[in-house]
């Protein structure tokens, strides 16, 4: 392959708030481009591509490149990299971010800016990317591109009179948005011979090729055989392999050098190696210094993660072990509930992280868990001046050896139109939420600020929010730090048993409230048995709520004509596969979904 | 030769009732195609297997059996007695709506050999009957039934159902009594099923779901009705000289219904007609639900048979538990060592003895069998025979 001429580069991301377009204008820009410039047309590197497919690589980040015939006549090569859209992951989104020059802002032409929206923003603007915006959906009969144009300049302050006015759901300007990518996005410096110097911004693992590493180039070359050396890790290797993405496969190249995104392989065996946001080195010829901006994540919710059958323990070991290969921010270790058996502590980067884990753990690896309700870390200090970071809510020590306790807070933005103010600053006080300030971006929306606890926001906050605000507000947060709180562990007792998988760490205030509900929820959730089965919500040894599940009297189905049975076993069947997904505590069965109900305790 | 009990199945109604899930249609244009067809695949199936069962019983269910012609019913009978070896002492029995029956139909089965008649009469109040979309009255059954005596009928069986929609333990106690008092040989006590697809399920499923979560019904007799509806049957019929030998099935001494009986003791029975199922050496089968298919099938000399599934030797165990235990004889470990091979205590020791803990099943030296209790979770029961 001949060099490519930065000039012909163009780095770039999209950024959105959700629903507002960001895949939809990456398929039309995929669409409208060529994956291959001419030149490599001939060289056909189709066979390869093939194998690839084959071997089953996908490429997690919609990271693709592209080339674009511009109308200069010149052929631009396009590096769409495409960012995790939730606030989860927004030590990824920088990191991305950071792999780019440029960043394409799309916001919906009748919706206009939201708090995510602004949250990418600044973030991009932070890295020193050039925001082209682009007005999305102007096709929609409730579009104002006009006040939209206004919104973005008078909040963002960047220039939007010039911005294209699309559809990419219609194609429509697509073509505008393209030649701005020429033209208003910086092509990438660095020098190809200087020592090598690249981000890493993302990896996947492969059974073949072990860890698959997604880098930008910033100075240097790399190809086969250059010694490598992760900076922030200390990780060597020897580069087996470069390449670029095309549409879903990885293509081979000869070298990538600066200004260049493409991936490399050198038989890392563990992501853990290779973590994004680290630089990659030449081992040999090393940089001076790594790229700034590296920080180790680390997890802000934690659950207990159990196999349905215990006797799947050792598949969920091997399927969490797999994970984390692909996964630097995914933290386990095992655990043991009295009720639930031999399981496993999590740790996860939010709410969202942990449910992309837990669909991945039942899907690819077909396994059936029971999912504990997820908590923050909390910090206990005790009164012997010893401070335990607590994950798991059965290791509360004695209330007597405690002095006091802290829970994380985070800095939450809300975007919302002003008819609904008082509804969410209600919400966010009966979370608990410290008020920071209010200010109009215009007259009909205003930005709140609050300091909420991390614990108040990881269940069912989001949901609340949309539905106060009928779907109209948006929210954004970051972590803060902790603070000192009245904290009570809330226990759960079934026919007088003390369930730990069902315990969780509460503020005292809403302690009643949550241990009702709790109670009313888990009545809804157990089915009759034999006999009575009392539900109670207890701190220490105080009851303060008790609901309870009546006696099994009848369940009978007699009928059974013309000797048609296969009805009779289908539904005794379905009765023993329901017991299947139960959970035996004493003598009462629990069905498994009972154990995620405290995350359903609805505002209603 | 072996035993076998033939059913055939009359999928015609005057009109469906609002309750009914099992296959019938209310056009009677159909008819005479399908009884041509069902006499067809009557006389295929005695050409290849005739010779090697003796015909123990036959059953006309629907369906409304009454609501076609009794010449057909006629024809199917002379064509099994004349293809068939038939035992002396067989029973043959057909499925009556009153309304649909009158003293010349009576007489025509009785010719033909039948010696059994069930009524579906379900209750003697009227509002009750318009609410399950019955077509017929009380007053037109007791006419039915006194024609039935007159003309020599010996075993009748009525079939009554509890449960119902705004029913109250006295409406339910007056049923059962005034047809007790008309003292037939054999009675069915049904609870009423709410099942999926027909107009009860509509109407009542939600509140049956209120009532299975403990909660007070608004329509539906609340568990603790049912249950004294249930157990006051029991109480009833014993001091009237009926016993009652299946979990919904009370008869006089001699007056079992030995075709049902069959069923739950898995012995061989073939299906005619539309939908019919079959079990033929551990073989079950099943027979089109499509009229027209079940037709133009029969009539190109193919088999009606859609589904055919080889039992394994765990569903054989587990269907002779929750087949047998709906006996209150329930099933003797001899039994089970007959059609199994093997030893029920070993197989399920371990659901025995938590059955018996909980008081829901007898143990005996003979064999097992539910409790009270055990029928009244005949399901929960059940449902624990099931092999992993």
């Amino acid at each position: 392959m001949a060099e490519t001429d930065q000039s012909r580069i163009r780095n770039f991301c999209i950024i959105a708030h959700i629903d507002h377009g960001k895949s939809t204008l990456a398929d039309r820009i995929i669409e409208q481009t060529g994956l291959l410039t001419s030149r490599e047309m001939q060289a056909q590197v189709l066979d390869n591509m093939d194998l690839e497919r084959e071997r089953g690589i996908t490429i997690k980040a919609q990271t693709v490149r592209t080339v674009y015939r511009a109308k200069d006549g010149q052929e631009y090569i396009f590096n769409l990299i495409d960012t995790p859209g939730h606030v989860d992951f927004n030590y990824e989104v920088s990191r991305s971010l950071a792999a780019c020059d440029g960043a394409i802002l799309v916001v919906d032409a009748a919706q206009g800016i939201e708090a995510q929206t602004l949250a990418n923003v600044y973030l991009a603007l932070d890295h020193d990317l050039d925001v082209l915006p682009v007005i999305n959906k102007v096709d929609l009969p409730s579009a104002d591109p006009d006040r939209v144009a206004k919104e973005i300049e008078d909040v963002i302050g960047i220039e939007a009179e010039s911005a294209p006015r699309i559809s990419a759901k219609t194609g429509l300007n697509v073509g505008e948005v393209l030649e701005q990518i020429v033209e208003k996005i910086p092509a990438p410096t660095g020098d190809p011979l200087a020592p090598l110097q690249a981000l890493i911004f993302d990896s996947v693992y492969d059974a073949y090729k072990g860890v698959i590493v997604f880098c930008r180039l910033m100075e240097g070359t790399v190809q086969r055989g250059t010694p490598i050396r992760m900076m922030a890790t200390g990780a060597t290797a020897e580069v087996v392999e470069v390449g670029y993405f095309g549409a879903g496969q990885l293509i081979p190249c000869e070298k990538l050098s600066a200004g260049m995104v493409g991936y490399l392989t050198a038989s890392i065996k563990n992501v853990q190696d290779a973590r994004v946001g680290d630089t990659v080195t030449n081992r040999d010829h090393p940089c001076e210094q790594p790229l700034p901006g590296y920080k180790k994540v680390n997890s802000m919710v934690y659950c207990g993660l159990y196999p349905a059958d215990g006797a799947k323990y050792p598949d969920l070991r091997d399927a969490l072990e797999k994970l984390q290969l692909n996964d630097a921010a995914l933290q386990y270790e095992p655990e043991t509930s009295m009720a639930l058996g031999f399981g496993f502590r999590c740790g996860f980067l939010g709410l969202l992280h942990l449910e992309v884990i837990q669909e991945r753990l039942e899907r690819e690896y077909n396994l059936d868990l029971v999912t504990t309700a997820p908590g923050v870390i909390y910090k206990v200090y005790k009164t012997n001046g010893e401070c335990v970071e607590l994950t798991n809510p059965s290791n509360l020590p004695d209330p007597s050896e405690i002095d006091y306790m802290e829970e994380p807070v985070v800095s939450a933005e809300i975007m919302v139109t002003s008819e609904f103010i008082g509804a969410i600053m209600d919400l966010c006080q009966e979370r608990r939420g410290v008020y920071v300030s209010m200010e109009y971006i215009e007259e009909t929306r205003a930005l709140l600020k609050y300091e909420l606890p991390l614990n108040e926001i990881i269940y069912d906050f989001f949901d609340a929010l949309k539905s106060r605000s009928r779907g109209y507000a948006s929210f954004d947060y970051e972590m803060k730090g902790y603070q000192r709180s009245e904290l009570v562990k809330l226990d759960i007792l079934i026919n007088r048993e003390e369930v730990d998988a069902l315990s969780f760490i509460v503020h005292a205030d809403s302690a009643y409230e949550r241990g009702r509900k709790m109670c009313e929820k888990l009545k809804a959730e157990i089915p009759r048995h034999l006999f009575e089965i009392p539900i109670q919500a207890a701190i220490g040894s105080k009851v303060i709520a008790r609901e309870t599940v009546k006696a099994m009297r009848k369940d009978v189905l007699a009928k059974c004509y013309g000797g048609d049975i296969s009805r009779k076993r289908k539904l005794l069947e379905k009765q023993k596969e329901g017991k299947k997904r139960m959970r035996q505590i004493g003598n009462v069965e629990i069905p498994q979904k009972a154990f995620m109900s405290v995350l359903k305790l609805d505002d209603d | 030769m072996k035993p076998l009990e033939i059913y055939v199945h009359v999928p015609f109604c005057v009109s469906k009732c609002r309750y009914c899930d099992f296959l019938s249609f209310s056009d009677p244009s159909g008819i005479d195609d399908y009884f041509n067809a069902l006499l067809k695949e009557i006389s295929c199936f005695a050409n290849q297997m005739s010779g090697r069962y003796e015909v123990t019983s036959v059953f006309f269910g629907g369906g409304t059996p009454s609501f076609v012609s009794e010449k057909w019913i006629a024809r199917v009978m002379e064509t099994i007695f004349a293809l068939f070896t038939v035992a002396k002492e067989a029973e043959h029995t057909i499925e009556m709506n009153p309304g649909t029956v009158n003293r010349q139909k009576l007489r025509a089965y009785l010719d033909s050999g039948i010696n059994r008649m069930s009524f579906g009469l379900q209750s003697v109040h009227g509002r009750e009957l318009k609410a399950l979309g019955r077509i017929h009255r009380f007053s037109e059954f007791v006419e039915n039934y006194r024609e039935a005596r007159e003309l020599g009928a010996s075993n009748v069986s009525v079939d009554l159902m509890c449960g119902l929609p705004g029913q109250s333990l006295a409406s339910w106690q007056q049923t059962l009594g005034t047809v007790a008092d008309l003292a037939p040989e054999h009675l069915s006590v049904y609870s009423l099923i709410i099942e999926e697809g027909t107009p009860f399920y509509e109407q009542y499923a939600p509140d049956e779901q209120r009532r299975a979560r403990g909660e007070t019904p608004r329509w539906l007799p609340t568990e603790e009705t049912e249950r004294e509806m249930i157990d006051w049957t029991g109480r009833f019929l014993r001091e009237r000289g009926y016993a009652q030998y299946e979990i919904s099935n009370y008869s006089r001494p001699g007056y079992v219904c030995r075709h049902n009986e069959g069923y739950w003791l898995r012995k061989d029975y073939i299906g005619f007609g539309l939908g019919a199922s079959s079990l033929l050496s551990d073989v079950r089968m099943r027979n089109t639900v499509s009229l027209s298919q079940y037709c133009s099938r029969i009539e190109c000399g193919e088999s009606a048979c859609e589904q055919q599934q080889r039992l394994t030797e765990k569903e054989v165990m587990e269907e002779v538990m929750f087949l047998g235990l709906r006996r209150c004889a329930g099933v003797s470990f001899r039994q089970f060592r007959a059609q199994t091979g093997r030893e029920m205590r070993q197989v399920y020791e371990p659901v025995l003895s938590k059955l018996s803990g909980q008081g829901l099943l007898n143990v005996t030296d003979e064999g097992v069998s539910l409790t009270a209790r055990g029928f009244d979770l005949a399901n929960f029961c059940m449902a624990q025979f099931l092999l992993e």
